[in-house]
């Protein structure tokens, strides 16, 4: 009954235990914390607009994204994953996402940001549907716990639309 | 070391009713971990619902060595999820995030690049390997949902230094056989 193996097996089951509980309590209090994060996207300027040599249509903006999402740290956060899609419906696809920009925030004290940036990311369609297209830009943040479950949630910004006119 | 000792002697002592026991009590054990796998497997809809992260292209969310919870679900993928897929299933899977993503109207088929948070480039390059401009739903076994750091280093170190597996495997089954009807104490580890 009282072997060392006997002995070593109990304690490593106890702290295996704990550590998992643990982790698990860490993930459950995420569910407590109700941010309410904010974000601005501006449009400042189409750089160009072309046909791609396959026929797809690409456009380069110039963007000033402004956002606090300080509210979506806890202290179980490791970091969050925030970026910029455009969002629009076309005769062919029912959603195309592109993502125009993305970063990793890893601390609340990088949380709240100002950034002015052309898109990171080809704004390429799958076909040749951006001229004169309305498109939504949308905020996504995606949150990575140090341990459990993910988090995500949206901001949507509607009533942007893109030039008639390659050049 | 007495208990080394200890194993010996028992094993000397060994009657073969005993033995027929402790094999069936390794079997069970066996069986168990096979039938919560499977469950995982139906419960989740993907068929690895636990995947350990072997690079470090989705650095700083996941480090090598780190476990992730996948699941497939009855949502539809979209733009910035992090999905597992592969093309070929000999191949290793690759654990990446969504940037691009197009839904057909009529069928629902979605078109997906994917890209490393680490990682400079998308992976076009990597679909065009395998011959594929897009990444399909018929790709992806699951998308990370859950995250546990550092638990997956066991498996590592089992799949890369198969010396040490073979001697865990040896040591667990003496303390099994040897063990005096004390084989459940193993499955509660």
């Amino acid at each position: 009954m009282h072997s060392f193996g006997y002995r070593a097996n109990a304690v490593v089951t106890f702290a295996v235990t704990i550590l998992a509980v643990m982790c698990a309590m860490a993930s459950l209090s995420d569910n407590f914390n109700s941010p309410s994060p904010t974000a601005d996207v501006k449009v400042l300027n189409v750089n160009w607009f072309q046909k791609q040599p396959n026929g797809n249509d690409e456009v380069s903006l110039t963007l000033n994204i402004t956002a606090d999402l300080s509210s979506l740290f806890t202290w179980n956060t490791k970091q969050v994953f925030v970026f910029v899609a455009a969002e629009y419906e076309t005769p062919q696809n029912a959603l195309n996402q592109v993502s125009l920009w993305d970063g990793i925030i890893q601390s609340k004290e990088h949380a709240v940001f100002w950034i002015h940036t052309t898109n990171k990311y080809r704004f390429t369609d799958q076909g040749n549907n951006l001229r004169g297209k309305d498109y939504n830009l949308t905020l996504h943040w995606h949150i990575m716990p140090k341990t459990g479950k993910m988090f995500a949630d949206k901001i949507v910004m509607t009533g942007y639309s893109l030039p008639e006119e390659y050049r | 070391m007495g208990w080394v000792a200890n194993i010996f002697d028992s094993l000397r002592s060994l009657k073969i009713q005993q033995a027929l026991t402790q094999s069936v009590s390794l079997g069970v054990i066996i069986t168990w971990a096979l039938m919560i796998w499977k469950c995982l497997i139906g419960l989740t809809g993907s068929e690895s619902p636990v995947v350990v992260v072997l690079s470090g292209s989705m650095e700083p969310a996941f480090h090598r060595g780190d476990i992730l919870f996948l699941n497939m679900g009855k949502d539809p993928i979209r733009a910035g999820e992090i999905i597992v897929f592969n093309f070929d299933k000999k191949k290793i899977p690759v654990v990446h995030r969504v940037i691009q993503l197009h839904e057909q109207r009529d069928t629902g088929d979605i078109y997906i690049i994917t890209k490393g948070d680490n990682n400079d480039i998308d992976d076009r390059g990597l679909y065009a390997e395998d011959g594929h401009l897009w990444l399909q739903q018929h790709h992806i076994m699951g998308r990370a949902v859950g995250f546990l750091p550092y638990a997956g280093w066991i498996t590592i170190i089992l799949t890369e230094m198969p010396v040490v597996k073979y001697l865990l495997i040896g040591v667990l089954c003496l303390m099994v056989i040897t063990s005096e009807n004390r084989s459940l104490n193993i499955s509660t580890k």
